[in-house]
């Protein structure tokens, strides 16, 4: 079964995130990649550039409407995300926990759609 | 000035609450084999003493007042239930007469209730969150928030767990020989593992493990009261004391996490180590040797540095042989490991972890901490530092985390 960790970051978290190589906060995020791939429940990650960088589109009555800035006005904004393979819920909320955006800021657990509707979405259905 | 009064009354209202729930949850179920309705009847009661306690006072006898009172919404909850049928007991239970069997005293079966909690026939991961729940009276929310659980699905667990109690056959008794050692030890287990959440992640500031290890020790101090022969649960408090007495030296004041070598004996607290030390020494009078006295008993040692100012790590290695013996767990694994290392050596102290199954060791962030720390010590900083990674990836608290990142270098 494969969850998704989406991580939102605080202002101050993004912050961190230019820090050089050899920041703690770094380390600790190279640590954490490090137990999930050796724990062997890594499918895939990335991590997403500040909030403040993203534009939003929206079709209305066939007119494009762009707008800048994210989807939703909050303080904490989504600031990457994980996907894991695991047998259950229990093991995705452990991992968050141990995911060093959950101290700072929070780590939101979505198990991703069963594989008969997601093929449904990406067009695989018809092969 | 009614105010004030008010006030009072719900401090009463919340003190009773605390120290009798356990008590009057434990005889209504007791009396009709119904965990769940007990409870609701119960919250039902407290609701109502907070209508009526300020309007006309306190009760005389507030626990007498309570169990009236759940017993008159038992039906109501029961029916609410719709288990009417499977319920003979209940019905026997309401149909005695109140006003005779309420007298001031009702016997105390938070005995049986704890036996239940912990029965063989309940999944093990329920036994903690039952005893929480029925004998403390924590909430749903809250305790799965201590076992980073989604309240709802806790709830869903505790519900599944309590309609088993219901109609599972499971007995509201209190086991005899030659089944109490081993009923009993799962008793502890529960108990021991509600302090353990908050222990295990040494968070020493985290509410959540603080919480939670106040609750495991007045359970203990229950369950001593009730069974003050048992030298097991004597060891058991003693060791949670021990461990609690050091909770102010895990942290440094700017947050740091300390490691129990480099804390300053001078901020552990005193009085919870003499306590410790009492119960331990009842316990080892009764010559009933067992996991939680042997346990103790190493934290004894290591509370000894206060005075002495040194720590005899052969003693605890002596203890760790005993305790392998009674209870091979993964933790004793690697705190034999660790003792091990300090009484003869960092490569005696790797060889005991080379040993340890790689499979069941792989998510185990103790192991990955005391293998890097040894390693480090062999001067294998390549292979320390791999260690060290996978201790700060599985790691959950950030002070524990900065604090094998500093080590890593």
């Amino acid at each position: 079964m494969q969850f998704a960790l989406l991580i939102y970051h605080s202002p101050e978290e993004f912050a961190m995130r230019k820090n050089e190589y050899n920041d703690p906060h770094l380390g600790a995020w190279r640590a954490y990649y490090k137990a999930l791939v050796e724990a062997n429940v890594y499918v895939g990650a990335d991590a997403l550039e500040v909030a403040e960088t993203a534009t939003t589109v929206r079709l209305r009555e066939g007119k494009r409407r762009v707008q800048d800035g994210p989807y939703a006005d909050t303080k904490e904004q989504l600031g990457g995300f994980i996907i894991l393979e695991l047998p259950s819920i229990d093991a995705a909320l452990e991992w968050a926990a141990r995911c060093p955006g959950a101290s700072l800021g929070a780590v939101e657990v979505r198990p991703l759609a069963p594989e008969a509707k997601r093929r449904g979405f990406t067009g695989e259905w018809n092969q | 000035m009614s105010g004030i009064n008010e006030e009072n009354t719900h401090r009463t209202i919340e003190r009773v609450a605390r120290e009798s729930y356990g008590r009057l949850v434990a005889y209504l179920s007791v009396h009709t084999h119904d965990l769940a309705s007990a409870e609701d009847a119960l919250s039902n009661a407290l609701v109502s003493a907070l209508t009526h306690w300020p309007k006309d006072g306190v009760p005389q006898n507030p626990e007498a007042w309570l169990m009236k009172a759940a017993r008159r919404s038992f039906i109501d909850v029961v029916r609410h239930h719709n288990v009417m049928q499977s319920s003979v007991p209940t019905l026997k239970f309401l149909k005695e007469d109140s006003v005779k069997t309420f007298v001031a005293e009702f016997p105390d079966e938070r005995l049986k209730l704890l036996f239940v909690c912990a029965h063989p026939a309940i999944d093990p991961a329920m036994h903690t969150p039952l005893m929480l729940q029925s004998v403390l009276g924590l909430d749903a929310a809250r305790i799965g928030q201590a076992f980073l659980i989604a309240p709802k699905t806790m709830g869903q667990r505790l519900f599944r767990a309590k309609t088993k109690i219901r109609s599972g056959g499971i007995p509201f008794e209190i086991p005899q020989e030659p089944d109490l050692p081993e009923r009993l030890d799962a008793v502890l287990e529960g108990i021991y593992a509600a302090f353990g959440i908050g222990w295990d992640d040494m968070a020493g500031t985290d509410q959540r493990g603080r919480d939670l290890a106040e609750e495991a020790i007045w359970l203990a101090r229950v369950l001593l009261q009730l069974m003050p022969g048992e030298a097991e649960v004597q060891g058991l408090l003693a060791l949670m004391l021990h461990c609690e007495a050091r909770r102010p030296a895990r942290r440094g004041a700017d947050g740091r996490y300390i490691p129990l070598s480099e804390q300053d004996p001078k901020q552990w607290s005193f009085p919870l180590i003499e306590e410790a030390e009492h119960h331990l020494t009842k316990a080892f009078k009764r010559a009933r040797s067992g996991r939680f006295q042997l346990e103790a008993a190493i934290q004894s040692v290591h509370a000894e540095r206060a005075r002495s100012g040194r720590t005899d790590w052969m003693a605890i290695l002596l203890f760790y042989e005993q305790l392998l013996r009674v209870s091979p767990a993964l933790g004793t694994q690697i705190g034999y490991a660790a003792a091990v290392a300090e009484a003869n050596g960092p490569e005696t102290g790797l060889a005991v972890l080379d040993a340890m199954d790689l499979e069941a060791v792989s998510h185990y962030q103790p192991y990955w901490a005391v293998r890097a720390h040894l390693l480090q010590r062999i001067g294998h900083a390549r292979e320390a530092a791999d260690a060290y990674d996978r201790a700060i990836g599985l790691a959950e608290d950030r002070a524990v985390k900065e604090f094998l990142l500093q080590r890593r270098g």
